[in-house]
């Protein structure tokens, strides 16, 4: 047998690498992607103050810093058993829903952009975000670097930072508004809806009106039949910030909804020798193996998975994009890996829609934003739906508030699994009697693309960084080739 | 003409610094067009190979953000080095370490222990771990980086020209570095590139209100006190880090009511951050009976994570050494 590897894999948080094992035909028989990072939060956080993690945590992620922020602050509240005031909890979920949406558009236009905008087999010179921008328009891309500094401002002014944010406290946050802020952030939710509504438009254009993408994302080569997992609110409603944890089956039918709490119960992680990255399963239906189906516990999270976890969006376009993707795809739950893609416009407008009814909200003028804890601490559990998927964290603390252990569930990791196979099956589907060229090779890591993976944020347990690199192995082990994609052409 | 070539690369690092180039926005335009990037994971699809063809030195400038975790992450730097005519320290976890070189405070062992067998959600019966080499179904051996015993700043794997601080650098601190390494006028090497050699407290807009000498009664952690955003932190008796931190930043966390935690480092001419911002505390409690001065820096419970957090693998004490008995 023959390999071949891509390393780094690019344009994704993290680092990783894909190796393709080929038989004497020249046809992929199997393709592993291996993440070559570990850090040891859990183990570190150790020692520390309790109030310190939701800016130690942050750290595991510098993309997705206030996913960590926040569900860290939720656990501090579950700490010290502290509600935080109604205004500092809209403001938290304001703030967390201004996030997703800059970090949803950084996903959809400068890294998985390049390879709907410019072209799954365009020259990798070509395809990135210089690219989209070519093809885009200069005045569409300087709108889209606008936006996004627009909404990261505001982040700066309400978190104290964008990258690494400050303001979570148990109990509520760490600054009232000022007047200042509440209008800028009024200001900034209508543009904020306006571009959400803009970059749907740009996804109808680009990508659904192109027959080959739409067959694309609907061809058997990128699609898993899975369980999927996300928060939802009291009417079972995508939520970002809180809720309860709703699972359903391949079949779309409610397999769990509970209170995080209750987490331990239902998820448990599996371990791989060839990787550093856990896997997480659905304990009551356990680990069977990297398959997909009914009776595997794998299950995936993140936008697609959302979606089909959800009955509906809390917000009026956000349902109605919705519901059209549903009736185009042809019914719930979709399958189909590269409809993330899809999910995640549809989020953008959700998060936009929410951000303006918060921020429209008189409550967040309110000085309000404190209640102290008097409670002495112990344990907490806290979640949110990162843009990668549910986050959770866990602390227990002595009594002075020292943590004593930790254990962290982070997004990507839930779709570790179901990326694992992603990339095998469509590494399988496209690598054929030997062709291979970097088009071919770039569509193999559009597999992991979709799903916006963080493997920083997945292996918080020790090393970081992202790249993939394809190994091309024959079978009988041998090393063919590490393929430059420049030779490949 | 040649535009400067520039590589950009992340080791164990969150990404957040690749968000801060970002965050340069309109900017990044500019950027590329004043420079040709030859080598940026996140967001350009060039491989390690790519870089391995260059000619030595070819490479005006590489950024490296992250301290080294991984035996992959020193051969990349390795190699970056050799291709750069410059290696910048982009970062605190670069530069010093970071929050991840708190892991020095355990073995590597304890950590993957943790990680694949003690996890309360861990289900390995088998008691599997990542292996550096293994055999797969099909035939194949796959390969994993080793995690390296301890996490190292960049500078103590490579020969570094200049460093770039914050967690992570600012735009602002970035933008600035950038102008001075295009402009050919180089700073002296091992320079700190974007922020000047003065505290926080110098461009920090609650220092009108701290007074000439701080004294303080208590320690407060932050959740145990509302504080009023409108002076000195210090004053109130929150453990704000601004006096011993290299300012540039404008006081970010400050602006929003929360101490500075000292991800800007130290001034120059100082040898160890969190011995210098430990001593300062010791020297402002307002006390001269033992006992007292005791119970107020007593409360401070973790000075690893307060004083180190991001200079731990930099500093004089560099980690915990867990000696083994045979």
């Amino acid at each position: 047998m023959k390999e071949v590897v891509i390393n780094p894999i690019t344009r994704l948080e993290g680092h990783g690498k894909i190796v393709v094992i080929l038989d004497d035909a020249g046809n992929c028989v199997k393709a592993y992607l291996q993440v070559p990072e570990l850090r040891g939060f859990e183990t570190f956080a150790v020692g520390r103050h309790a109030e310190d993690m939701p800016q130690i945590t942050s750290r595991i992620c510098g993309v997705c810093p206030t996913a960590h922020h926040m569900a860290s602050t939720k656990t501090l509240d579950d700490l010290y058993k502290v509600e935080p005031p109604e205004p500092a909890k809209k403001i938290r979920e304001m703030f967390y829903n201004i996030f997703m949406l800059e970090d949803h558009a950084l996903h959809f236009y400068i890294l998985a952009g390049p390879d709907f905008i410019v072209g799954p087999k365009a020259s990798k010179e070509e395809r990135n975000v210089v690219g989209v921008i070519k093809k885009v328009g200069t005045e569409v891309g300087l709108r889209v670097i606008q936006t996004r500094k627009k909404l990261r401002k505001l982040m700066e002014i309400i978190g104290g930072k964008t990258i690494h944010p400050v303001l979570g406290l148990p109990g509520g946050i760490s600054k009232p508004l000022s007047q200042e802020a509440v209008e800028t952030a009024r200001k900034v939710s209508e543009e904020a809806v306006q571009f959400a509504e803009f970059t749907y438009k740009i996804f109808k254009d680009v990508v659904l009106a192109n027959k080959e993408y739409v067959d694309l994302i609907t061809s058997e080569a990128y699609t898993h039949r899975t369980y999927y997992m996300g928060l939802v609110d009291e009417k079972n409603r995508v939520n970002f910030y809180d809720g309860k944890i709703r699972v359903v089956s391949p079949r779309g039918i409610e397999h769990a909804k509970f209170d995080i709490h209750q987490y331990l119960d239902y998820i448990a992680e599996h371990v791989e020798p060839w990787t550093y990255i856990k896997f997480p399963y659905l304990k009551k239906i356990g680990w069977k193996g990297f398959i997909d189906g009914e009776d595997s516990g794998v299950m995936s999270v993140a936008p697609l998975a959302r979606l089909n976890a959800a009955d509906g969006m809390a917000t009026p376009k956000a349902q109605e994009a919705y519901e059209e993707m549903y009736e185009t795809l042809g019914g719930k739950p979709i399958h189909h890996t590269l409809a993330n893609h899809w999910a995640r416009v549809i989020e953008i407008i959700y998060a936009a829609e929410r951000f303006r009814e918060l921020a429209n909200d008189p409550d967040i003028e309110s000085k309000e934003v404190r209640n102290l804890p008097t409670a002495t601490p112990e344990e907490g559990i806290g979640v949110v739906e990162a843009p990668r998927g549910t986050l959770i964290h866990h602390y227990q603390t002595d009594q002075n508030g020292v943590i004593k252990k930790a254990n962290l569930l982070v997004a990507t990791q839930h779709n570790a699994a179901r990326i694992a196979l992603s990339v095998d099956k469509a590494a399988r589907s496209l690598v054929k009697a030997g062709q291979i060229d970097q088009g071919i090779l770039n569509m193999v890591e559009m597999a992991f693309r979709a799903y916006d993976p963080c493997h920083a944020c997945g292996t918080h347990s020790l090393p970081g960084g992202i790249s993939v690199k394809f190994y091309l192995y024959g079978m009988n082990g041998q090393l063919l080739r590490i393929v430059n994609s420049e030779d490949l052409v | 003409m040649n535009k400067p070539k520039i590589a950009l690369y992340w080791c164990a690092s969150c990404g957040g610094c690749e968000e801060a180039q970002v965050d340069l926005a309109e900017k990044i335009l500019d950027l590329v067009n004043l420079v040709d990037i030859v080598f940026w994971p996140v967001a350009m699809d060039y491989k390690i190979e790519d870089v391995e063809k260059l000619p030595d030195g070819s490479i005006t400038a590489s950024f490296i953000n992250g301290g080294i975790r991984l035996s992959e992450h020193e051969y990349v730097v390795k190699l970056l080095r050799k291709k750069s005519k410059l290696v910048v320290a982009y970062g605190a976890c670069s530069a010093w370490g970071g929050v991840p070189g708190l892991a020095n405070l355990y073995s590597r062992e304890e950590i993957l222990k943790y990680v694949y067998h003690e996890a309360p959600t861990v289900e390995n019966p088998q008691k599997i771990q990542p292996q550096l080499k293994i055999k797969a179904e099909e035939g194949t051996t796959l390969e994993l980086p080793e995690v390296l015993p301890r996490l190292l700043p960049l500078d103590l794997v490579v020969d570094v020209d200049y460093y770039i601080p914050g967690c992570p650098p600012t735009p602002e601190v970035t933008w600035k570095a950038i102008e001075t390494l295009l402009s050919g006028n180089l700073p002296a090497k091992g320079s700190v590139l974007g922020a000047l050699d003065k505290s926080l407290c110098y461009e920090c807009p609650l220092n009108e209100t701290k007074p000439e000498k701080v004294l303080i009664k208590d320690i407060k952690r932050p959740h145990e006190v509302i504080a009023d955003p409108s002076k000195c932190l210090l004053t109130q008796g929150l453990m704000c880090l601004g006096p011993v931190t290299r300012g540039g930043c404008s006081a970010l966390c400050i602006k929003a009511a929360m101490p500075c935690t000292g991800c800007f480092g130290p001034l120059n001419e100082v040898m160890d951050y969190g011995g210098k911002a430990a001593s300062y505390f010791a020297s402002i409690v307002d006390y001269s009976d033992e006992e007292e001065i005791k119970k107020v820096l007593g409360k401070i419970l973790d000075p690893m994570g307060i004083f180190y957090r991001y200079s731990l693998p930099a500093s004089r004490l560099r980690g915990k050494i867990t000696v083994t008995r045979r």
